[in-house]
């Protein structure tokens, strides 16, 4: 166990490294002045912010040695200065509770509805219920969600008022129940198709067969048999949509003008304010090294059987 | 069933009529008239011209984004799958860099930092974060083709590498991939209306479904059509595509029905 968590945790170095190297490279080492690349193509910098930028990246050094005090900034949780000269981390640490809640809200949804109807197709396999099941997740795979997100704020929000509009005034839960939600049909469609198919797949196995034979209950040879098997590849595909979610909340965030750090890169985008994107943008990207981290080392845990390879 | 979905999305740019960039201000916002059935956009534009004129924007970078890709999978997730060693250690580290990105910040990211926001530019690095995933799935292709047995006899014959490559491998891996091409053109026109959408993306006076979602996101609430049109054709063009996707497996693969 304590070796697989170690490999893969060394296997992890390599990718932060060429992650936040192409994040660098990208902003501070293509060609054309770096403080320009920041402030977006037709922007007037004002000779004050050039000049912090530039002592704070050193960027009359050596291109490595830039790089290095990038890394070892990011490090202390230095994530650059924005173009108001207040430093992205005070950003970030006013917006992390707010992502953080409507993240989690998110997850437990897509986690409950996408299993639950995932089961309830492998149960109900080729009969009406499968079909709708199957048919409806393909439609909600076709349709942006950034486009229903501005539905339901139309239809939910402002015509039938039952929900705020924007804004987070009301508070938890109320405020991040609707952006939840739709933040929660960019997984529920293919987490639920994994689930119908991993139960399917359980559900004729031997052990479940005997399950039966023994005379278990039906409810307890689903939940007990079928599903404590199943699950084990979602667990793995619900740490991975993370990623997805944490794309989404900048988009989500952004249109329910919820305050959290995917409301703050998408005004940052808005007003050309490129460090705010880039420093949230790399605290995103090493969170999601983070959690692929936690999710394999859990999926050890979960299934035994892993460790053998 | 395949031929259906594809067709409105594929041959839709050739239906339009009227000049999207006819435009007349004091018809702003306005609902729908004779002759116009979606109505005007706020620049008192024709929204159903725009609207099927911005096809051909996100239908190119759909179709260049996940063609580019794909030529990049098949060539490395060749290498990388028949040769093994070392140049496939190479690219799979590579691959793995780019899989540590959340899809969207990633192209975020770059897209920021590019001057130029043109269709070529947007397609580039659209398939720069969708390549991963295609090569992925060739290079496991090819690992289960090589040791096959015509191939071994392809060898035996003294056939070149790069012919048993070209003739006998590629032929045989490819099915799974282009299964998951058709699928990610769906997702990458997806991607190119979300990153416009943001404002990273494509700029006027490109034509895109995004780049009208992205001018009228301020009127949404007063005028609705500026949202539905736009985005039912967005919808349309993905869903035909995953709907082709899934044909393709069916047809490759009927054990998966």
């Amino acid at each position: 166990m304590a070796r697989h968590i170690l490999r893969r945790l060394l296997m992890t170095i390599p990718v932060v490294l060429g992650t936040t190297l192409i994040i660098f490279a990208a902003v501070y080492a293509l060609p054309g002045d770096p403080v320009q690349t920041l402030a977006g193509p037709d922007r007037a910098v004002t000779p004050a912010m050039a000049e912090a930028l530039r002592a704070h990246y050193r960027l009359d050094e050596p291109f490595l040695v830039q790089y290095g005090h990038y890394l070892a900034g990011l490090a202390q949780g230095d994530f650059g200065i924005d173009f108001n000269e207040t430093p992205v981390s005070s950003l970030i640490a006013a917006g992390w509770p707010v992502t953080v809640r409507l993240a989690l809200m998110t997850w437990v949804i897509q986690a409950l509805v996408g299993v639950g109807l995932g089961v309830l197709a492998a149960v109900r396999a080729g009969r009406a219920t499968d079909f709708a099941i199957l048919g409806g997740s393909t439609l909600i795979l076709a349709v942006p969600y950034f486009i229903t997100a501005y539905v339901a704020q139309i239809v939910l929000g402002d015509r039938l008022g039952w929900f705020p509009v924007s804004g987070i005034d009301e508070g938890w839960p109320r405020s991040y129940l609707v952006p939840a939600l739709c933040l929660a049909l960019l997984g529920v469609p293919e987490v639920a198709r994994l689930t119908r198919a991993s139960v399917l797949e359980n559900l004729h196995a031997e052990f479940v067969d005997t399950a039966v034979a023994k005379g278990a209950g039906r409810l307890r040879v689903l939940v007990g048999h079928v599903l404590r098997n199943s699950l084990i590849p979602v667990v793995s595909m619900l740490g991975l949509t993370l990623g997805t979610l944490m794309s989404g909340t900048i988009l989500i965030e952004g249109i329910f003008n919820l305050p959290g750090l995917g409301y703050q890169a998408f005004q940052g985008i808005q007003q050309h304010n490129g460090p705010v994107v880039v420093g949230i943008s790399t605290l995103l990207v090493l969170t999601f090294l983070l959690i692929n981290l936690i999710v394999d080392v859990l999926y050890v845990v979960i299934d035994p059987r892993i460790r053998l390879d | 069933m395949c031929a259906m979905a594809v067709a409105p999305g594929v041959f839709s740019g050739w239906f339009g009529h009227g000049d999207p960039r006819e435009c007349t201000l004091e018809r702003s916002g306005q609902g729908p008239a004779a002759g116009h059935p979606f109505g005007f956009d706020i620049q008192g534009c024709d929204l159903y011209s725009n609207v099927v004129h911005g096809t051909r924007d996100s239908l190119t970078i759909g179709l260049l984004a996940t063609g580019l890709s794909f030529a990049v999978a098949v060539v490395l997730g060749s290498l990388a799958g028949y040769f093994g060693g070392l140049v496939d250690q190479v690219i799979s580290r590579v691959m793995d860099i780019f899989f540590g990105f959340p899809l969207l910040i990633g192209m975020i990211v770059v897209l920021q930092t590019f001057g130029v926001h043109d269709v070529w530019s947007v397609s580039v690095v659209l398939a720069l974060f969708t390549w991963p995933s295609l090569t992925r799935i060739m290079r496991s292709s090819v690992l289960a083709v090589r040791s096959l047995e015509f191939v071994t006899a392809a060898r035996e014959l003294g056939a070149g590498t790069l012919r048993i490559l070209v003739r006998h491998v590629i032929p045989n891996a490819i099915a799974p991939v282009a299964v998951l091409t058709s699928l990610s053109i769906g997702a990458v026109i997806t991607a190119e209306a979300a990153l416009t959408f943001l404002g990273v993306g494509l700029t006027a006076p490109a034509m895109s479904w995004g780049v009208q979602l992205n001018a009228a996101q301020e009127y949404f609430t007063e005028h609705l059509n500026l949202l539905v049109f736009p985005a039912l054709f967005l919808s349309v063009a993905v869903l035909s595509f995953v709907l082709l996707g899934d044909c393709l497996r069916d047809a490759f693969d009927p054990r998966s029905r």
